[in-house]
């Protein structure tokens, strides 16, 4: 799935008046392409998850479209947008949020199970073997044994990757991980890298939002993120050492 | 596979502390609203059957009952009294103009001696004239009540078919009166021949019953209708002014101190609940509060997932519903397993009249009592859930960290 933003927006209120507008990210037109790995990277408050959420449905943007597949995604209702997320999307959150109350296998499997009672289910056919590559997902990332532990006993990294594994399991054609490997020892990152990329190479699109130098290994695009403008895409495999170029008012392109 | 149609059930029974909180909070409203309810329905029910069951205009007594307020007494809360005036005061109210009919009855206490089976006001009436007791017998007896034949109130623990002996009659029950939630519900009826019988039986126990020495013919009181058009008060004086040794009072007034005292007490409970409601209701709006802004996260996440907007708020008000349907049955339960087997109690501390209403009713009233604490908790959840709706669930994930 392919998935086109065109000339988003996302702005906010600082202080008083409407003069005090302060945009979090400025117009901006970006492509994530199916099968391919979209590094974004940027300072601190540059506007990466606020793209991101606007980009994944989450958000619905002060000006400009986002299209998945040639389809307005906030053109749709609530329910159907949900819903569409829900079968289309895979998400870990910058917040490695877990449901407490459930268990790390139960976590992953509620994805599918949102309209499992549903006669219209968006994902049914995703459903098939979840449970199975969840187990796999877990096991590579060497936290198998905790699939009945409730995940409010996890640590940060452990929930972190409870976050791929869910995301991953359901084989979404998008998937938006912001931060995935915050709090992950470097021999976790790397395995949860692959398995972005591994995911990419079977033709979902994949955009990583990140601090860590290491992803720029696996993008096949990346850009910079300033003052909520994303740098010009940038693709990897034209260049030997991946880097990003930054955007930003006023500023120069400037190579990292 | 796990349906998230069962998550607001996990939800509770894997939070226990959480859930006990908000079923006891819920339990207090239903129990505070049940209980309250049926307190209040009881004591209306009474008054208005005290004033079926005095379906007279106006009473007469011996002064000497009015002025110990015996007769009220043996109204309200079945002490036994005895008290007696001559017959010739049944013709002297018949004369009276505006008087439409009045019956007599002799009152009899028995003791709490070998001579009788229990201590127990004895009421006589006269089938052919009577409407205050008459209507009452038939509605739970059938045949007329023969020689010896008595009725008991629902209160006397004598069953049909058995014998109660008073000053060493033996009296066949014949049937048990519904209940007034009255002193009435204390006694034992019968015609006014088997109390002569009766009255003749305990002169030779030594409780004398005349007024004067030659005075074979004793009544206890009259009860009084006054034909349409005339002035209450003034056949009220009249019978006053004809008839001898006795008071005739209104049953209105009789009864105003009643339902003055039972309105006081209402009052109060009504009162009671109501601030008791709104207590439990705000306390429970603010907890709900609480969890929703402790679970924002938790719901931004499911928002994340892909749960619709009108989903999670389904699931916020099924986990709410489940709790305050489990509460409020606690509560009711717990209200009616004080207040039913309590009611004895409450009508003699209250000291007024108190009738349960009918078990459909009852049943009717926990019904009402459970829906209204099922919409306090609908209304709290919905209120604490209302602006995780409002808002893009990028907002609310962002707020949630
Ligand atoms: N709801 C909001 N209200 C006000 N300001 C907001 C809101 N959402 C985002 N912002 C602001 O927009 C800017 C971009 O935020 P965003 O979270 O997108 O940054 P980020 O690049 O993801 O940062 P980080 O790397 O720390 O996660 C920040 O300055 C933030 O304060
Ligand atoms: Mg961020």
């Amino acid at each position: 799935m392919k998935i086109e933003a065109c000339a988003i927006e996302k702005w906010y209120f600082r202080g008083k008046g409407d003069t005090n507008r302060f945009f979090a990210v400025k117009q901006t037109d970006l492509t994530l392409e199916p099968g391919k790995v979209t590094v974004l990277t940027g300072r601190s408050g540059s506007g990466k998850t606020t793209l991101m959420h606007m980009l994944s449905g989450l958000l619905t943007p002060d000006g400009g479209k986002v299209l998945a597949d040639g389809k307005d995604l906030y053109a749709q209702e609530d329910k159907a947008l949900s819903g569409f997320r829900n079968a289309h999307f895979g998400m870990i959150p910058q917040g490695a949020d877990v449901l407490p109350v459930l268990t790390v296998m139960e976590n992953i499997l509620l994805v599918q199970g949102i309209y499992a009672n549903q006669s219209r289910n968006p994902g049914a056919d995703r459903s098939v073997g979840v449970q199975d590559r969840a187990q796999k997902l877990l096991g590579e990332m060497g936290i198998a044994d905790l699939a009945d532990v409730p995940a409010g006993e996890l640590s940060g990294g452990e929930r972190r990757r409870v976050c791929v594994a869910r995301a991953l399991a359901g084989t979404p054609d998008v998937i938006f991980a912001d931060e995935p490997t915050s709090d992950l020892d470097d021999e976790n990152m790397q395995i949860v890298l692959q398995m972005l990329k591994k995911a990419a190479d079977e033709g979902a699109a994949v955009l990583i939002v990140t601090h860590d130098q290491e992803a720029l290994d696996y993008a096949d695009v990346c850009l910079k993120m300033h003052a909520g403008v994303p740098g010009p895409a940038v693709q990897t495999e034209d260049r030997e050492a991946p880097s990003c170029q930054e955007g930003g008012a006023g500023s120069d392109l400037q190579i990292v | 596979m796990i349906r998230i149609s069962k998550l607001p059930l996990i939800n509770l029974l894997r939070r226990p502390g959480r859930s006990i909180a908000l079923v006891l909070l819920t339990a207090f409203l239903g129990f505070s609203i049940f209980g309250g309810s049926v307190i209040v329905m009881s004591l209306r029910q009474g008054l208005s059957s005290l004033e079926n069951r005095l379906g007279a205009d106006i009473i007469v007594v011996p002064s000497e009952a009015q002025s110990k307020s015996s007769f009220k007494n043996m109204l309200l809360q079945g002490t036994t009294g005895a008290f007696y005036m001559s017959s010739d005061n049944l013709e002297r109210t018949l004369e009276v103009e505006g008087v439409e009919s009045a019956a007599a009855q002799i009152f009899l206490a028995s003791l709490k001696a070998d001579c009788c089976s229990i201590k127990i006001q004895v009421i006589g009436f006269d089938p052919e004239t009577d409407f205050i007791v008459q209507p009452w017998i038939e509605e739970s007896c059938s045949k007329d009540l023969g020689p010896l034949e008595v009725v008991v109130g629902t209160n006397v623990g004598a069953q049909v078919g058995e014998t109660l002996k008073i000053y060493e009659e033996r009296c066949h029950v014949a049937g048990r009166l519904a209940a007034t939630g009255t002193g009435l519900d204390s006694a034992v009826y019968c015609t006014i021949d088997t109390m002569k019988q009766l009255l003749k039986a305990a002169e030779a126990k030594g409780i004398t019953h005349k007024v004067t020495s030659d005075d074979e013919d004793v009544i206890s009181a009259i009860y009084v209708k006054v034909r349409e058009g005339y002035d209450i008060g003034k056949v009220n004086s009249a019978i006053q002014g004809h008839t001898r040794k006795a008071s005739a009072v209104r049953t209105r007034s009789m009864i105003t101190d009643v339902s003055g005292a039972l309105s006081g007490v209402a009052q109060t409970v009504t009162g009671l609940i109501g601030a008791v409601w709104i207590l439990a209701f705000l306390i429970l709006l603010v907890a709900f509060v609480m969890i929703a802004n402790e679970r924002k996260k938790e719901f931004a996440l499911l928002r994340l997932l892909g749960t619709s907007r009108r989903m999670l708020g389904a699931l916020i008000r099924r986990e709410m519903a489940l709790c305050s349907l489990t509460g409020g049955a606690l509560g009711i339960a717990a209200a009616a397993a004080l207040v039913f087997p309590f009611s004895a109690l409450i009508e003699t501390r209250l000291k007024l009249p108190y009738l349960m209403p009918s078990a459909p009713v009852l049943a009717l009233t926990a019904a009402g009592a459970l829906l209204a604490v099922l919409l306090a908790g609908t209304a709290a959840s919905a209120w604490a859930a209302g602006r995780l709706g409002r808002v893009d669930p990028g907002t609310v994930l962002r707020e949630g960290n």
